[in-house]
């Protein structure tokens, strides 16, 4: 077929202002990846509470949730495991986030919704709609059909771990409701901290649960729909998530990362987690 | 001029406006500039025609219904591809000159003319309808509304090929070979999430269609002229039924030993 020639990189006759979206999710996710990095590998003021600062609610940071192990030192009250195990090698850097945040990294990474957002905003595949390509990728193209990005594929399976972390938080999201004094004695309360993350459940809640798999295995992949009734109903809800799945990404982005941003200053006594209720 | 830089909207004023049209063929063209006389209420098509009418009688347009129902006047107008009938003059500005070029993803045949006929080619490929056995002897079935909802959604397509013309596997890779394009992923959507159908077109979409292909940027939803949600709705489930069939080991393992 004698096809008109691709446009060049950038090339377009569009002339509205569009590449601002994908300069808006670069600078938004690239300002993410750096903050959590950098806050992965401190290892430390992820936690109040706990027998470190009697009287203060347990806070614990979304990005170490759940602790195996607690760095050396620190008694967070939260590990599942115990103290940083002897066996770690010492040249290599310990932070109980590194456990943890592959998981919800490897969700989003492989979420449809970020995944259509970054081929655009990272590689420029296409940068915008109706805008050229750089001519290397060409006839090349690969897209999700070969290996590497095939693999996006397996995006349910992080959706299954994505499930349980959603347990773990709210679990979180409760202790956060108690303090213990200096003779160990518990108190509920409710301080910012705890409804800072309530909140942060609830949005990513919002995200997981209206997850394009989700929605898939709840109920979208029955033709018949009156006969699985139940499962058409769930359908109808997830739908209802799923229409606002970009929306509640970028929320729960936001919220995670400021929930550590919460933690680490209160942790740090540069901030104080006042007390609502309590 | 400052006037000029907004939008035409008054019906009963009339003011030069700037074309720069596409003008050639398959071996090659450029655009030609134009002046056409808008009043408020004018669409692009509008304007292509009295161009046509007054300066230019062999410039080359498709159209039939004017109202955004055949599906014919697909063009790109600012590098956006949409219908001209439907794109009317009081959204676009006016302090430079409106182009207006054929579609990119395919042949040109001449001026805003193109050779579509390649999706004909990629519908046949699709297997039909298939229903099952009548419910009832007179060759009746019962179905519900709720089992037919979603696919409604679907079957508003025109066929104006704008989405296949904004897919970047068409229009910048050309893999016209390997990819039916979002046209018929929405069209398999329709017929696959049928309550009726029994045919599995699972296999095809993952190998011959090239569903992997699409890498879900939704430029096909955003300039569907039907509002068709067709990356939300009708490619990622189909995604995810590959998945199922395909990819995912838990889902093969549950159909083993439901067969058996
Ligand atoms: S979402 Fe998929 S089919 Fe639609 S334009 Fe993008 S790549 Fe093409
Ligand atoms: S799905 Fe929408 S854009 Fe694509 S051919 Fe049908 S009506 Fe046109
Ligand atoms: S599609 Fe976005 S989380 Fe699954
Ligand atoms: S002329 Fe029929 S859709 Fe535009």
């Amino acid at each position: 077929m004698p096809l008109p020639q691709a446009p060049g990189f950038l090339e377009t006759r569009r002339i509205d202002r569009w590449w601002i979206q994908p300069t808006l999710v670069f600078l938004g996710f690239g300002a993410f990846i750096v903050y959590s990095t950098w806050a992965a590998l401190q290892g430390s003021n992820y936690f109040t509470g706990g027998p470190t600062h009697p009287g203060a609610q347990q806070l614990l940071s979304p990005f170490y949730s759940p602790v195996l192990w607690d760095a050396t030192g620190l008694h967070s009250g939260h590990a599942w495991i115990g103290q940083q195990p002897a066996w770690w090698p010492t040249w290599l850097l310990f932070s109980p986030a590194l456990f943890i945040l592959p998981f919800p990294g490897l969700f989003r990474f492989t979420c449809y919704y970020y995944r259509g957002a970054y081929y655009k905003a990272f590689w420029g595949d296409p940068s915008s709609c109706g805008v050229g390509e750089p001519s290397f990728r060409g006839t090349r193209y690969r897209g999700e059909q070969k290996f590497p990005l095939l693999l996006q594929n397996a995006h349910r399976y992080a959706l299954y771990i994505a499930i349980l972390f959603i347990g773990i938080l709210s679990y979180d999201a409760w202790v956060s409701l108690w303090s213990v004094d200096a003779e160990g004695v518990k108190h509920f309360g409710i301080s910012v901290g705890s409804l800072v993350l309530a909140l942060n459940v609830i949005l990513l809640g919002g995200y997981t649960f209206g997850c394009h798999c989700f929605r898939h295995i709840i109920g979208g992949r029955q033709d018949c729909f009156s006969c699985h009734k139940h499962q058409h109903a769930a359908w109808k809800r997830v739908s209802w998530l799923n229409t606002r799945h970009m929306l509640f990404a970028w929320l729960s982005l936001f919220w995670v990362g400021f929930s550590d941003v919460y933690v680490r200053l209160c942790s740090m006594g540069i901030w104080t987690d006042w007390r609502i209720v309590g | 001029m400052a006037s000029h830089a907004q939008p035409v909207t008054d019906s009963t004023t009339t003011r030069p406006v700037q074309f720069k049209i596409w003008r050639g063929d398959a071996s090659g063209g450029a655009f030609e500039q134009y002046t056409a006389r808008v009043t408020g209420g004018m669409v692009v098509l509008d304007c292509i025609h009295q161009v046509q009418a007054e300066q230019v009688p062999d410039l080359a347009c498709r159209w039939n219904c004017k109202a955004g129902k055949c599906g014919s006047c697909s063009a790109e107008i600012n590098g956006k591809p949409a219908l001209m009938c439907m794109t009317r003059m009081d959204t676009l500005p006016t302090d430079q000159p409106v182009t207006v070029e054929p579609l990119r993803a395919f042949p040109s045949i001449r001026d805003l003319v193109t050779d579509v006929s390649w999706n004909y080619e990629v519908k046949k490929k699709i297997t039909p309808f298939t229903p099952r056995k009548p419910d009832r002897p007179d060759g009746t079935w019962t179905m519900y509304q709720e089992d037919i909802e979603r696919t409604q959604e679907f079957r508003k397509c025109i066929e104006c090929f704008l989405c296949q013309d904004v897919c970047h596997v068409l229009r910048d890779h050309h893999k016209h070979d390997e990819f039916i394009g979002p046209r018929f992923l929405v069209n398999i959507a329709a017929l696959e999430m049928h309550p009726l159908d029994v045919a599995d077109r699972i296999a095809d979409l993952k190998d011959r269609d090239g569903i992997g292909y699409c890498n879900i940027g939704k430029c096909c939803t955003k300039v569907c002229p039907e509002s068709i949600t067709i990356t939300d709705n009708a490619i990622i489930p189909l995604k995810e039924r590959v998945v199922d069939e395909f990819y995912d080991p838990i889902t093969r393992l549950l159909r083993i030993f439901r067969s058996k």
